[in-house]
């Protein structure tokens, strides 16, 4: 594709501040997970933490003409998920750092980010245990009939799981104002999707009658588009859609895992690398439209590094949570009467 | 009062909640159109309407998943299981979602929502649909597991339960739903965490709770011939756990036997004997003795499934056993 194609195609309808705020927050997500990277490797965040560098278009295409009011669910790959929808980078770095200024206090860690307030329900670490849970946030604005809508992040590997295939028959058959969007990053762990998939994942949601389509994770832009475009039609009422977001990881499954090895080449990850990245692919093109000088861009990143150092900094020196938040938020309501811990605890 | 059934006494419960609080609202494998499998829900269909009474699909894990994510979000559902057996496939859900969100959170989001239905054995209906729950619930730190015995109880229960702001799961019986009881009229509540004692004595305290209640009675009621004075405790509540009144009534009689319709190993009993023996050992004139379902699937056969069940015999000859008058 020319690059006035892609001009003609890809900017059309954005305007130059609109572009720039998408790269910017893309750079955030990237800086935001390569740091956390960094602080994983000399132990400073522990336990599993999947990092979400390449998809990073899925995260700001797909929440990016939400509403604030809207929720947003996804599995274990979603610290960017949690950034764009209006976590702060402090609050989220703190939480993989385990400490109490964290956005669940240092509870929660990696795989459980929630950010109730901004409409982020979490952080799920069972594959495929976020999809009812979305159905409900979807039946419960059905209930209140309200007009929010609630976008529902899985892996491809999830439509695999019966929690999937249930929940998507009642979300058709109650007509709930729910989008699954499934971004396929092609490996499950380390299992290639089409190995142990009967069908493709765009053909899933057929036996339910809900619409379909696939889109281009890479390019932000359509896939901002293509959301655009669907929320609106959820909101007004038409009941649930289910989007195929084409992507690709660029690091391991999670950091335990090697980036490439027996399920993939170096060679593969590399030319994805070379051909899809998408903060790359967004530069380039405000660099031929002449929205963006090289200088520009190292600004703004200089100022996102910035940000992410400062989240750093603030998670390594925010306190542990105190001994006494072992037993805090187990039960909301403790009850007049009766034992509720068989520990000792009580004694 | 009013004297009505088990069933009566949830449905009240049900209708007087949901009268109360526009966000709860019920739903489950034929409560709707069918009136529930066992009739519980029977006319609120009509008097609620299907946005608040909901036939779900054979999707346990969905549907509860969606209660759950309902839960999270401010409503109150009340989810029924056609049966407990049923809710193996939803474990995912109770346990994963449901009672850690609170705590995975950081306290920002509680799940207010009870999770009911039959649980344990009815007659001859073999080892797939014969299993008592509560030791699996009962188990998990973010859950309040309730297991009424009387139509009073399970209204009241049932009515706190739905109040409740964390999750709840409430046990009945298939073979309790048709036994009646007298019922306090108005707005009954039972608190969670509160046993009852149903019938006082002071020889040995017969500890139990659900169904076993009316076996433990039965067996006191025998026991008395022999002259010993039974006391049955019912707990009620199985977490909140109501341990004062266990350590009260085992300081009284010094002996304890625990009857329960679920496997002995780790069972519910096996939690109270070792709570009796950490915080009243020195009160105990005998070891903590349990009946309970023989540690096997339940048999179809039905001299074998007699032989598998606790019954009264076994509950008196404990009780003999703990005062060494064999």
């Amino acid at each position: 594709m020319t690059g006035a194609a892609m001009t003609e195609r890809g900017l059309k309808g954005f305007v130059r501040e609109e572009l720039l705020g998408i790269l910017r927050r893309m750079l955030l997500y990237r800086r935001f997970e390569e740091k956390a990277e960094e602080a994983y490797a000399i132990g400073k965040i522990g336990g599993f933490c999947h990092l979400h560098i390449g998809q990073e278009g899925a995260a700001e295409g797909c929440i990016g003409p939400l509403r604030g009011d809207d929720y947003v669910i996804s599995a274990y790959r979603e610290h960017t998920q949690a950034l764009a929808k209006g976590l702060g980078a402090r609050q989220v770095m703190a939480e993989l750092y385990g400490r109490v200024s964290g956005s669940s206090g240092g509870k929660g860690g990696s795989m459980h980010i929630f950010g109730a307030s901004q409409g982020f329900m979490g952080g799920h670490g069972i594959v495929g245990g976020q999809v009812p849970l979305a159905t409900g946030f979807g039946w419960a604005i059905r209930y209140r009939g309200e007009d929010r809508v609630a976008v529902c992040f899985m892996g491809e590997a999830a439509v695999n799981q019966g929690a999937f295939h249930e929940s998507l028959n009642m979300a058709a058959v109650w007509k709930l104002p729910v989008i699954y969007v499934v971004e396929n990053n092609e490996y499950g762990m380390g299992t290639a999707f089409h190995r142990v998939s009967a069908t493709n994942v765009e053909e899933r949601s057929a036996a339910y009658g809900i619409p379909s389509s696939v889109v281009n994770g890479q390019d932000v832009l359509e896939v901002w588009r293509h959301f655009e475009a669907l929320v609106d039609e959820v909101r007004a009422g038409t009941g649930p859609r289910f989007v195929e977001v084409r992507t690709y990881r660029f690091r391991g499954h999670s950091m335990s895992d090697p980036v490439s090895g027996t399920y993939r080449s170096k060679d593969e990850v590399a030319e994805r690398l070379e051909r899809d990245d998408p903060i790359t692919l967004l530069r380039d093109r405000l660099f031929q439209a002449g929205m963006l000088t090289p200088e520009e861009l190292g600004l703004m990143d200089r100022d996102v590094r910035a940000e992410v150092q400062d989240a750093v900094d603030f998670a390594d020196s925010a306190p542990l949570p105190g001994p006494s938040e072992l037993y805090t938020h187990v039960y909301s309501e403790v009850n007049e009467h009766g034992r509720l811990f068989f520990d000792g605890r009580d004694r | 009062m009013a004297e009505i059934t088990y069933r009566e006494a949830l449905n009240q419960a049900l209708a007087e909640e949901m009268e109360r609080d526009d966000s709860v609202f019920l739903m489950g494998e034929e409560v709707a159109e069918y009136d529930g499998a066992y009739k519980v829900s029977k006319g609120l269909l009509a008097r609620f309407g299907e946005l608040r009474v909901v036939d779900s699909p054979i999707s346990e894990l969905g549907f509860t998943g969606l209660g759950v994510g309902a839960a999270m979000v401010g409503l109150r559902p009340v989810i029924e299981f056609m049966t407990f057996n049923f809710s193996i496939l939803a474990l995912d859900q109770v346990i994963n979602s449901a009672a850690k969100m609170l705590y995975m959170t950081g306290g920002q989001i509680n799940v207010p929502i009870v999770f009911r239905g039959p649980s344990g054995a009815a007659l001859q209906l073999a080892a797939q649909h014969s299993q008592a729950a509560e030791a699996w619930y009962t188990h998990v730190p973010g859950l309040k597991v309730v297991n009424p015995a009387t139509p009073s109880d399970a209204k009241g229960l049932l009515k706190a339960a739905i109040r409740d702001d964390d999750p709840v799961v409430v046990l009945e019986g298939e073979l309790l739903y048709n036994i009646r009881g007298e019922v306090p009229d108005g707005d009954h509540l039972v608190p969670l965490g509160l046993a009852d004692v149903k019938q006082e004595g002071s020889d040995v305290s017969i500890i139990t709770h659900g169904k076993m209640v009316h076996l433990a009675l039965q067996a006191a009621k025998r026991l008395e011939k022999d002259g010993i004075e039974a006391e049955v405790l019912d707990l009620r509540s199985l977490r909140p756990l109501d341990v004062d009144a266990i350590l009260t009534s085992v300081k009284k009689t010094n002996r304890a036997v625990y009857v329960e319709e679920g496997w002995p190993y780790a069972g519910i009993g096996a939690q109270v004997a070792a709570t009796i023996q950490e915080e009243a050992f020195d009160e105990l004139d005998a070891p903590v003795l349990r009946v309970t379902q023989a540690d096997v699937p339940m048999p179809y056969a039905k001299n074998l499934e007699q032989l598998a069940k606790p019954n009264a015999e076994r509950v008196i000859a404990a009780c003999k056993r703990v005062l060494y008058r064999t």
